[in-house]
């Protein structure tokens, strides 16, 4: 018998018309977003520095408003709570957040890796066998097993984020958001938290990342939203967004570099071959074309 | 081409490590190259940076720029010969304007007002900052704050510009335009080093690259020689850009196409395409 996944089409985060200023702002810094992400989705942002990518991303676990403050218009609801009316102690319950800089999360208090990942659980007050079984799933899910009797400092960069993802993971949030989690990261650690990423993904769990790494964000993300100035100027299924290649180059996103490169060929010669995403679309592509 | 640093037999060991950081690294850089480092962080990139103009001392061998021997020379004339742009801009800012800023470097040099002030007006002029004298740094943007770095080191008129991970958090137009910058320099004059792992970046903007890991060279050749070395770059688990992997792919296929960026693989199966 032939089996399919079907995605649960219930949406977990509804964003409608969400405008926002922080108190310092000259002008808001999201105008008018909506969007949606059904459980099992991973929605991926994407835009230049200064477009309101981490803004936006706060507004899902309630730093905005609750913690900057500011000007603040529309609805964002997730996991049934309206983040403006629900405390950021409960919004964190329901949303697990992974920051750029992983030792920005890194409570500075733990003196091992097991530690690290059991402190939000110990804070919580969850029992000690609840806390070893928890702990002992996220460190092996990160792949950080063998490890747990290290400093936290001793990691490297890509280790050091696999933990911070660990941390998260243990609480067992209903919603991942990750802001830029590679952006400080060589290739090695790009490669080892994308996978981990990607293994999310794979497994079912709501993200909603920010990333550059476009290219390899193609391959586990359902669907993009591309800021500019604050403003959702394209979003959709992911490959609709990717191949809007003028639109992002205009906005100062660089599509695939696959993507890029067959668009500007349609240009020149008018072919008619889909716009490909990813590697091997295009080998498939340019081997049949250039045959 | 004349050399302008000599890097013979280096081995550096940090005080109070029990391991080498470089061991055994030679290295000749000509006046006028645009090269990239790369390697994965840890693998000795920055340590071999930071002995090109004198930050660190070899523990063991020699390095020499423009003739000088950093060990014996004077720190002031190696810097003032190699420039170094650190990864984090607010590891290197601390004036309070803009002007401020690049202009602390050659009024240090002793240099008179009249001659401080062409060196800062070129110099932000060069990374396009003109209009920005009066900022805050910390007001400018990441991307601007990072060629306010650029222009401070420039404005001392090094021979050899190092930029350590120039594009670390800097989004694609930020990488654009520095890759740009770093053309511009070099057609200008300038010997520029880039430390990266941008692989994107290398092949958009260096002739040369020197592939760095476990604190040895492990290859030194053209950006196309280096990044068409699949092997040797697993080795350092870094992998090419899509266009050298789309192209690499294309040959196993029996269509010949060799190319580094978009606009290089554009023009080759323009051509395939048309016979």
């Amino acid at each position: 018998m032939d089996m399919v996944w079907v995605k649960n089409m219930e949406p977990i985060i509804k964003v409608e018309n969400l405008t926002y200023a922080y108190p310092t702002s000259k002008d808001f810094v999201l105008k008018n977003i909506s969007f949606t992400v059904n459980k099992g989705e991973v929605l991926a942002v994407i835009g230049p520095n200064g477009a309101g990518k981490s803004t936006l991303l706060k507004a899902l676990n309630g730093l905005v408003p609750h913690f900057y403050g500011g000007k603040y218009g529309g609805r964002v609801v997730v996991s049934g709570f309206e983040v403006l009316n629900t405390p950021i102690s409960k919004m964190s319950t329901k949303v697990g957040f992974v920051f750029q800089d992983p030792e920005d999360q890194i409570s500075g208090l733990a003196l091992t890796v097991w530690e690290e990942v059991a402190f939000g659980l110990m804070m919580l007050g969850y029992p000690r066998e609840e806390i070893d079984k928890r702990v002992r799933e996220a460190i092996d899910y990160v792949g950080l097993t063998g490890l747990e009797k290290r400093s936290p400092f001793e990691l490297s960069g890509g280790q050091m984020q696999r933990l911070a993802i660990a941390t998260v993971l243990a609480l067992r949030p209903e919603v991942i958001v990750m802001d830029e989690p590679t952006a400080q990261l060589d290739p090695l650690g790009k490669y080892e938290v994308l996978s981990v990423i990607e293994k999310l993904a794979v497994s079912g769990s709501t993200i909603v990342l920010a990333e550059h790494e476009i290219e390899e964000v193609v391959y586990f993300a359902d669907k993009m939203l591309l800021l500019d100035k604050g403003e959702a100027v394209a979003y959709g299924d992911t490959r609709k967004v990717v191949t809007m290649v003028e639109e992002l180059k205009r906005r100062g996103v660089d599509p695939p570099s696959v993507t890029e490169l067959t668009s500007l060929l349609k240009e020149k010669t008018g072919v008619d071959v889909a716009l490909p995403v990813t590697l091997e679309e295009a080998v498939k592509i340019y081997s049949e074309l250039l045959r | 081409m004349s050399e302008i640093i000599r890097v013979e037999d280096v081995w550096f060991r940090y005080e109070g490590a029990d391991f080498w950081a470089l061991r055994g690294v030679s290295l000749t850089i000509k006046k006028g190259e645009l090269l990239a480092i790369i390697g994965q962080n840890g693998g000795g990139k920055t340590t071999l940076a930071k002995n090109l103009n004198g930050l660190l001392k070899p523990t063991k061998g020699r390095v020499m720029v423009d003739g000088l021997d950093t060990k014996t020379a004077p720190t002031h004339e190696i810097v003032k010969r190699v420039g170094y742009v650190f990864q984090n801009p607010s590891h290197q800012i601390f004036e309070s304007t803009v002007w401020k800023e690049v202009a602390y470097g050659p009024t240090n040099l002793g240099l008179s007002p009249e001659e401080v002030k062409q060196r800062v007006e070129w110099a932000l002029s060069e990374v396009g900052l003109q209009g920005y004298e009066q900022y805050n740094p910390y007001d400018l943007d990441y991307g601007k704050m990072k060629l306010l770095t650029v222009a401070s080191v420039l404005a001392m008129k090094p021979q050899v510009l190092i930029l350590d991970e120039p594009t670390t958090g800097q989004d694609h137009a930020g990488r654009r335009l520095l890759s740009y910058l770093s053309k511009k320099l070099n057609r200008e004059g300038f010997t520029v080093v880039i430390i990266t792992h941008d692989m994107r970046f290398v092949a958009e903007t260096v002739n040369r690259v020197v592939l760095v890991s476990n604190g040895e060279i492990l290859m030194d050749g053209s950006t196309r020689e280096v990044l068409n070395a699949f092997d040797v770059l697993k080795k350092a688990a870094i992998k090419p850009p899509q266009i050298v992997q789309l192209a690499s792919e294309l040959r196993k296929k029996g269509i010949d196409i060799n190319a580094l960026t978009v606009e290089e693989a554009l023009q080759e199966i323009l051509k395939h395409y048309k016979s």
